[in-house]
């Protein structure tokens, strides 16, 4: 074998790992948890803030930068409301009569 | 920072990101997984900062957007949460579409070879194909969720089907991919108008695919976009060669495919049929059987008596609970009956509710406690020896005649509140649930229909108990 290995087989490889990790991980998930699942996803989704950074970002300023920038701006909605809107609803699963049944049902 | 410096601090953000799901797996745990993505997100926007050359631009954005984020946050109601998350569903994936754009625009920034190598192509055409349908998909998911039908028929909660539609998709799709084809072919000047071409189509398309999906099947729409959402941000990652977009991408793309899948299984509809759409139309059609069959109705004050005298109560709440914001009153009367030593559970259908897990947070944030609340596998054998199934504002998935071959609703599980000693259901009017289908339960011996608006009923049950 000889060669470098290819970008995209790299991405390949970390991808087809990742949706495994996700499967199994979003299985555990009680089903009484998953609106907020899909607001703390909503926010992790919202890493894509990265690439619009990057695109921000250049030294030089053009149309790219500009969009970058709008990017940024619109997932950043998500990133802070993403997590504290989960935190809000989470906030509500808090056991208020810790007296009663201490491990609460499944 | 060096590239594996970058590339480390990314992976720790990664395992974060994983760590913050897992948390999800118990109320105990979730606010610390909750946290764990917070720090994650920082690392990862951080790190990015690290790196990037200019930053005054990104840091203005990023305040903006937090501002508005926060406010959004703290105001939103939690009716409105299936409003809000298909929202941000759309940031996301315009957010990966503007993004395309601007590695098109100039590849280096994120050093990606100039010219744009034909992989890289690929994967932004995938990006920005899955991102521009995420959008525009959302904002009619968002609209029909927001009740802005009036304004639009685009917005109409109920299905919006024309002849020929999915002909009409077919061809939009093939000409996207074939502009998609001519852009991975393109010489550099010249690959502006087939990307174009094809992202404008992508739009177009992602919203005709949302707007023949009825007002009932939003649960499985919210989920569907939720993980496209993450497929459009792994595509972008794909593109910048970003290990962490990709992993943060795939985990929310699964997880979105996992509750559209059980979301799907709990309405008993195939994924296929629910994309293809025209489920939703009768909705709200009053009920118009032949015979007039008869039912029992009752007063407030009949079932504070029924209620008062029995052992064991499962309430099942529905939608038309949460419309008619009676969680406060009925988590009230809960309290009441458990002063009295009558033991009282909720039971919750997966579609309670407009999107997974919906009722249990309405349900949460009237400070019910959550061990009181109990998914239908778990309570579903209960029904039997239960004194009182008193179901709140639901209709279809309390419907024993999901159990029936040959009826609409075969084969849906339900919650099987008609094997219950007494059943009482409280209704605004006799009219058919979103799946059109008429109710036995509604006309069994041992129900006492009580009608009007949940939150006044319960309320009065309070009162009479």
């Amino acid at each position: 074998m000889t060669g470098t290995i290819d970008h995209t087989v790299i991405n390949l490889t970390v991808f087809v790992l990742a949706v495994f990790v996700g499967y199994h991980v979003v299985w555990t998930v009680t089903p009484a948890l998953h609106t907020p699942l899909m607001s703390v996803t909503n926010a992790i989704s919202s890493v894509i803030v990265v690439g619009a950074i990057l695109a921000a970002g250049p030294g030089s300023f053009d149309l790219g930068t500009i969009l970058g920038a709008v990017a940024v701006a619109l997932v950043a909605i998500n990133t802070f409301g993403g997590f504290l809107v989960s935190q809000r609803m989470l906030e509500m699963f808090k056991k208020k009569d810790s007296a009663s049944k201490p491990a609460g049902h499944k | 920072m060096t590239a594996n410096q970058v590339a480390l601090s990314y992976l720790i953000a990664s395992v974060l990101f994983i760590l913050s799901l897992k948390g999800l797996s118990h109320p105990l745990t979730a606010r610390r997984g909750n946290l764990l993505g917070m720090i994650g997100m920082t690392i990862a926007i951080l790190t990015t900062f690290a790196y990037t050359r200019r930053w005054d631009m990104a840091i203005g954005a990023l305040a903006i957007g937090g501002i508005v984020g926060y406010i959004v946050a703290k105001r939103v109601e939690m009716t409105q949460m299936p409003e809000l998350v298909a929202a941000m569903h759309s940031l996301v994936g315009m957010a990966a579409v503007l993004i395309a754009i601007a590695v098109v625009n100039n590849p280096q920034a994120f050093n990606v070879e100039f010219p744009i190598p034909a992989g890289n192509r690929v994967e932004l055409f995938i990006g920005t194909f899955v991102g521009a349908v995420t959008f525009s998909g959302s904002v009619i998911a968002f609209g029909k969720l927001a009740g802005l039908g009036k304004y639009s028929r685009l917005f109409s909660s109920a299905s919006v089907v024309f002849r020929g539609q999915h002909i009409v998709n077919l061809v939009l799709a093939l000409t996207m991919v074939g502009f998609g084809l001519v852009f991975f072919g393109a010489a550099p000047e010249a690959q502006w108008p087939p990307f174009i071409a094809m992202t404008v189509i992508a739009f177009v398309l992602g919203l005709l695919i949302i707007i023949p999906i009825g007002g009932a099947d939003m649960p499985v729409v919210i989920s569907m976009l939720n993980s496209y959402s993450g497929w459009a941000a792994a595509g972008i990652g794909f593109s910048l060669n970003n290990s962490l977009l990709i992993v943060a991408g795939s985990l929310v793309g699964s997880s979105g495919a996992i509750l559209s899948y059980i979301m799907c299984k709990a309405m008993n509809r195939s994924f296929f049929s629910v994309i293809l759409g025209g489920f939703g139309a009768a909705e709200g059609a009053v009920a118009t059987s032949g015979e007039q069959k008869s039912v029992r109705s009752g007063s407030p004050e009949d079932v504070a008596f029924l209620l008062g005298n029995a052992e064991d109560v499962i309430i099942v709440p529905g939608y038309g609970l949460a419309v008619g914001r009676a969680q406060h009153a009925t988590k009230e009367l809960a309290q009441k009956l458990t002063e009295k030593g009558v033991r009282v559970r909720y039971a919750i259908h997966p579609v309670a509710g407009r999107m997974p897990g919906h009722m249990n947070v309405l349900l949460a944030e009237a400070e019910v406690p959550y061990d009181q609340v109990f998914e239908m596998e778990d309570i579903n054998s209960d029904f039997g020896t239960a004194d009182v199934a008193f179901v709140l504002g639901a209709n279809d998935v309390v419907n024993p005649l999901a159990e029936q071959k040959g009826s609409a609703i075969y084969g849906m599980p339900i919650l099987e509140a008609h094997k219950a000693r007494t059943v009482i259901v409280n209704k605004r009017s006799m009219a058919a649930g979103y799946a059109g289908v008429d109710n036995p339960l509604f006309y069994m011996d041992r129900t006492m229909m009580v009608f009007g608006d949940a939150k006044k009923v319960v309320e009065d049950i309070v009162k009479a108990l």
